[in-house]
């Protein structure tokens, strides 16, 4: 069980800055993501887009963002818990919550702060009639552990940059690996689309194109799929494998969060914007992208403001009758979890004569 | 101020909605389908307008003279579902005067 002050789902640009926040008020947080790594849609979507709406940056792109917010809540010492969705909450009977993953990992905390943006990514489906009844048994949509290709027959289907890195990645571990791409283009990044090139050339993939699956074949097992391949004409044939991985982006789901006894609206938690950011549920805060209330913006310097206030509310459940006022950073410095302390130069005062 | 030009859309239930859209307001058809929510919030428009999501893929029924379609919307597009020959990303259609009286239809969520 993995204890903490304020239980943060989503570890978005919103998220982040909660940690610093909760910080200052001498509060831990936790974070969990259904992505492998921090930044959320930052990350996830576009990392090399620039963003002009962020205070005091003119421009600053979406992956350097997560990076700043990273080192700026680091001596706070966040834990995270990366690849998982947050899937189910109990509340205990002493007030505080356990949310339970996916994975089954356990997370306890008096204060939960829901910051889930859009809702977790979950993996694009293509639309092949008989695909569910391959699911786990051949067909995997993301990739957990690479070596289950080991001298096996793959089959990546894809256009965008997961569908190349991954199919350079497994022509070095899988027997055989066969791309399938609508068109002959691909929106990768150069570099991918060069080593496909150089790999297609030397016969270490076989590249299909402009083609795409329409079935899949097999008996409790993925044996090959049917492909169509679209050239001067339609032509249609089967590929034997052993695996087809189709590539084609994640796309967000409120998800489980939808579940759990929340007001929702507009694919939205409905959140009190006179107070605190507190759900219908006391003790669940929703924050950023994933709230809304009259007149809500979804904008990444909003969640600012939103996690900020949320983190006072937070200090009154977790620290109830206690006195505090707002210190102003340049004030009083800030003292990280892990020992270090930032404070600004103290003034010098000299003579003159 | 220019005036409004009507465009009419076609939500993901088949209710056909002929609206008002500012041409002045540097719109695209991805936002005023948001704007006058014809589409639940988080089901269109994911990416913001980056063309990195095929959230707002619609279907053009009339015969305008589109803005011609970019590398990025054309990849984007041939990773979509449900695509047809007079599929376009809203995103990528802005409301100008010359688009008075376009037909749409969205597509399918996916």
């Amino acid at each position: 069980m993995i204890s903490t002050d304020i239980l943060i789902i989503g570890a978005g640009p919103t998220g982040l800055f909660t940690v610093f926040e909760a910080g200052l008020l001498k509060l831990k947080c936790h974070l969990i993501d259904a992505l492998p790594q921090p930044g959320g849609q930052c990350s996830e979507i576009y990392p090399k887009k620039p963003i002009y709406d962020i205070p005091a940056y003119p421009e600053i792109l979406a992956g350097d963002l997560t990076d700043k917010l990273l080192e700026q809540c680091k001596q706070f010492e966040p834990g995270f818990t990366l690849g998982e969705r947050a899937e189910t909450i109990e509340k205990q009977e002493d007030g505080t919550f356990i949310v339970t993953t996916n994975k089954g990992t356990k997370h306890q905390a008096p204060v939960v702060a829901i910051a889930g943006g859009l809702g977790s990514f979950e993996p694009r489906k293509p639309l092949i009639p008989n695909i569910a009844d391959f699911e786990d048994k051949g067909v995997e949509y993301i990739i957990k552990d690479p070596e289950i290709y080991r001298d096996k027959k793959v089959v990546i289907a894809g256009g965008g940059d997961s569908a190349l890195d991954w199919s350079i990645f497994l022509a070095d571990v899988a027997k055989e690996v066969t791309l399938i791409h609508r068109r002959n283009e691909f929106r990768g990044h150069l570099d991918s689309v060069e080593k496909v090139q150089e790999l297609k050339n030397q016969g270490k993939i076989s590249l299909v194109t402009p083609a795409e699956v329409i079935g899949i074949i097999g008996n409790g097992h993925v044996n090959g799929v049917a492909v169509k391949q679209s050239r001067e004409e339609d032509k249609e044939f089967n590929i034997e494998c052993d695996h087809f991985i189709p590539l084609f982006g994640l796309s967000p789901k409120l998800g489980p969060i939808a579940n759990w006894g929340l007001e929702i609206e507009k694919n939205a938690i409905k959140v009190n914007n006179a107070l605190d950011y507190q759900t219908n549920i006391p003790g669940v805060f929703a924050i950023g992208d994933v709230n809304t209330y009259p007149g809500k913006l979804k904008l990444i310097l909003c969640g600012f403001h939103e996690a900020t206030l949320m983190c006072q509310a937070a200090y009154q459940i977790i620290n109830p009758g206690k006195k505090y006022v707002l210190k102003y950073t340049t004030v009083s410095g800030v003292d990280g979890f892990d020992g270090t302390r930032k404070e600004a130069p103290k003034a010098v005062v000299k003579k003159i004569n | 101020m220019q005036e409004d030009i009507k465009v009419t859309i076609v939500d993901r239930d088949g209710v056909s909605h002929t609206i008002d859209a500012p041409t002045d307001m540097a719109m695209n058809l991805m936002e005023v389908v948001r704007a006058y929510e014809l589409a639940p919030e988080g089901t269109i428009g994911i990416c913001g307008g980056m063309v990195m999501c095929a959230s707002c893929q619609c279907y053009v029924n009339s015969n305008h003279k589109l803005p011609k379609m970019q590398d990025d919307e054309e990849a984007m597009l041939s990773e979509a579902f449900y695509v047809k020959d007079n599929s376009r990303l809203g995103c990528q259609i802005q409301m100008t005067p010359e688009m008075d009286g376009l037909e749409v239809e969205l597509a399918p969520e996916s």
